[in-house]
């Protein structure tokens, strides 16, 4: 990597952590919510608000921004995170999540959230909504701007998912890019004992997707699969990524008890001190 | 007395009636334990099948189980075990009049935090208008072992709404729900409180506060919104001369508006519907939203004041 590289990896690291340190901060505060989920895609939001997507907070509605559509609502505080870590709103907001009167509802909610694309928290639905998204940008003839979209792996279970692959690849909508946070676990169990999903990559690929994977949590692979992505011509691309759900806090990592389990103060704590420790050793 | 939600009764009454003998099975979209079905899959494995996070696969699956000969309850959250599946419930379910038993957690805003997309206001208005649905909405623990015991033994399509709210007892143990009756909780002869669900234990505790203002309220708990207890409800409507209906759920074509649809036909009444005003919710703490949508024992009592005139 060039210097300039480095720097770059090592910002987008650094912005991730801090996503992480808020995710359970205002979870905690909450004393509900999806830490599980949360942190399993911190390092692909961070990646994408901060090494990829064109996108200005100061100008929500920007024309050719690209977009970015949270097919997994219930992850709300990573997309909170990363907003207010850009600058959308305040981050004395975070401290409100859930509340009554909150900005930050349960799931995202576009109607409450600036920098909140479509309002989710049903699963399945948002490649569909990307799908329309990437079909209204094209009969405006922008040509620049793409749709990313992040679902869960269980989330994959829907039939609806895959309604919109389909209609994805026929429709050539080479500016959608989903990503699979491919962390192997829902609510229930592992994905492979509740309703196995088989193989993933495969499976997008025989509906004519471009196939790419990677490393979750590793900042620099997300970068070169978003940017191979962006070259891609004539068929949509999905990044399947490997990760660990709860991962950044050693208690909540790969287990599915801590899908939608708020921590205790205590926890809280524990986990703040294990981030904090990561965040000063990666800088 | 210790409180108890309805969905609490859903995995326990599931493995009670299979070892009566039931044939009973359940199917599960990857909440097995938010809905409480969990303990039958412990319990029976070979009859528990979970279709992962797939709403009308859910449904479709029970279906044809009921084809089978089995009695099919399905699990998931309200929101999703019912406008998920629309179609599923209506063209392959209700249609062909088969045995499954949707008995879907989570109903209300007593959700709280996770808001509007999880609240569900809007289930008992889609179920109540599909023919052949029977549509129970128990209002205690007590009365929810029984809706569920009462929709395992007879035959045809079933919505038992369950909540996630701990509720006070206000059935007795044991108790045994009937089809299409409304049970008078407290007599009472200047207003009728006709509640449903989470709103009973409100009824009872507004009647309280009335009896103070000097205002006899009689409550009703309409269990069985579909069939409704006609006779019931047309006698005290009749008696009282003022209804105020009570759900915590859209007032738009749920109870509320299936008394309201039964009295203006055969008991013409002032009424006053205690309901969600035609919004979807939003996130809050239980209690919190509670007041926030007007669904209190308070608002129960400002709307009986104004029916009244005092
Ligand atoms: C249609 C629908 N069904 C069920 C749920 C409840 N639910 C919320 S999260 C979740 C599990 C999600 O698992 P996955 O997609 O793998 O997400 P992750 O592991 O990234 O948290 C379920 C079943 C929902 N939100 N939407
Ligand atoms: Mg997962």
């Amino acid at each position: 990597m060039t210097d300039a590289n480095v720097s770059r990896v090592s910002t987008i690291e650094a912005k991730a952590q801090r996503m992480r340190a808020d995710i359970v901060e205002m979870i905690g505060k909450a004393g509900s919510g999806h830490p599980g989920g949360s942190l399993s895609a911190a390092d692909i939001v961070a990646t994408l608000y901060f090494g990829v997507m064109k996108h200005d907070p100061a100008n929500p509605k920007m024309a050719d921004r690209d977009r970015f559509v949270l097919s997994k609502g219930h992850a709300a505080p990573v997309l909170y995170s990363a907003l207010a870590e850009a600058g959308y709103f305040g981050r004395e907001h975070l401290a409100t999540l859930r509340q009554l009167g909150s900005i930050l509802q349960g799931h995202p909610d576009s109607k409450k959230t600036p920098g909140v694309e479509v309002s989710t928290g049903s699963l399945g639905q948002g490649l569909s909504i990307a799908n329309g998204i990437a079909l209204g940008l094209r009969s405006d003839g922008n040509t620049t701007s793409r749709v990313y979209c992040l679902l869960g792996d269980g989330e994959l279970q829907e039939g609806q998912v895959w309604e919109a692959a389909m209609f994805a690849s026929h429709q050539k909508l080479d500016h959608v890019i989903a990503i699979v946070d491919n962390n192997n676990l829902q609510i229930d169990g592992t994905c492979t004992e509740v309703m196995d999903l088989g193989d993933v990559a495969e499976k997008f690929r025989a509906f004519g997707w471009n196939v790419l994977g990677a490393d979750g949590h590793d900042v620099e692979q997300l970068l070169a699969a978003f940017a191979t992505a962006k070259t891609a011509h004539g068929a949509p691309t999905v990044i399947v990524a490997s990760t660990i759900k709860g991962k950044g806090v050693s208690f909540m990592e790969d287990r599915a008890d801590w899908h939608g389990k708020a921590p205790s103060a205590e926890e809280c704590v524990t986990a703040a001190g294990e981030l904090a420790c990561t965040l000063t050793e990666g800088n | 007395m210790t409180k108890r939600a309805t969905r609490e009764a859903f995995g326990e009454t599931l493995v009670e009636l299979a070892a009566e003998g039931n044939d009973v099975v359940a199917v599960e979209a990857d909440l097995s334990k938010s809905t409480t079905t969990a303990t039958f899959a412990k319990a029976y494995p070979d009859r528990f099948f979970n279709v992962g996070i797939a709403e009308a696969n859910m449904i479709g699956t029970a279906a044809g189980l009921a084809v089978a000969g089995k009695t099919a309850f399905t699990g998931s959250f309200a929101v999703f075990g019912t406008g998920r599946a629309y179609d599923q419930i209506r063209n392959t379910v209700c249609y062909a009049e088969l045995d499954v038993k949707l008995a879907p957690t989570h109903s209300g805003i007593t959700v709280g935090p996770d808001g509007g997309t999880h609240q569900m206001i809007e289930d008992l208005a889609l179920m109540r208008v599909l023919p052949g649905m029977r549509v129970l909405v128990p209002a205690d623990y007590n009365a929810a072992k029984a809706a569920l015991r009462l929709a395992a033994k007879t035959p045809g399509p079933f919505y038992v709404r369950l909540g996630r709210a701990a509720l006070p007892q206000v059935h007795p143990d044991g108790f045994e729900l009937e089809l299409g009756r409304a049970y008078v909780l407290r007599e009472g002869s200047d207003v009728t409180l006709a509640a449903c669900g989470v709103m009973v234990a409100e009824a009872l505790a507004a009647a309280d506060i009335l009896a103070e203002q000097g205002i006899s309220a009689e409550v009703i708990d309409v269990a069985s919104v579909k069939p409704l207890d006609e006779a019931t409800l047309v006698a005290s409507a009749t008696k009282t001369g003022a209804v105020v209906t009570c759900e915590e759920h859209s007032i738009l074509a749920g109870m509320g508006s299936a008394v309201a649809e039964l009295l203006s036909e055969k008991a013409p009444t002032r009424m006053k519907r205690i309901g969600v005003r035609d919004v979807f919710g939003t996130s809050g703490d239980p209690a919190e939203l509670m007041v926030y949508f007007g669904l209190s024992a308070n608002d129960i009592v400002k709307a009986a004041s104004e029916l009244l005139g005092r």
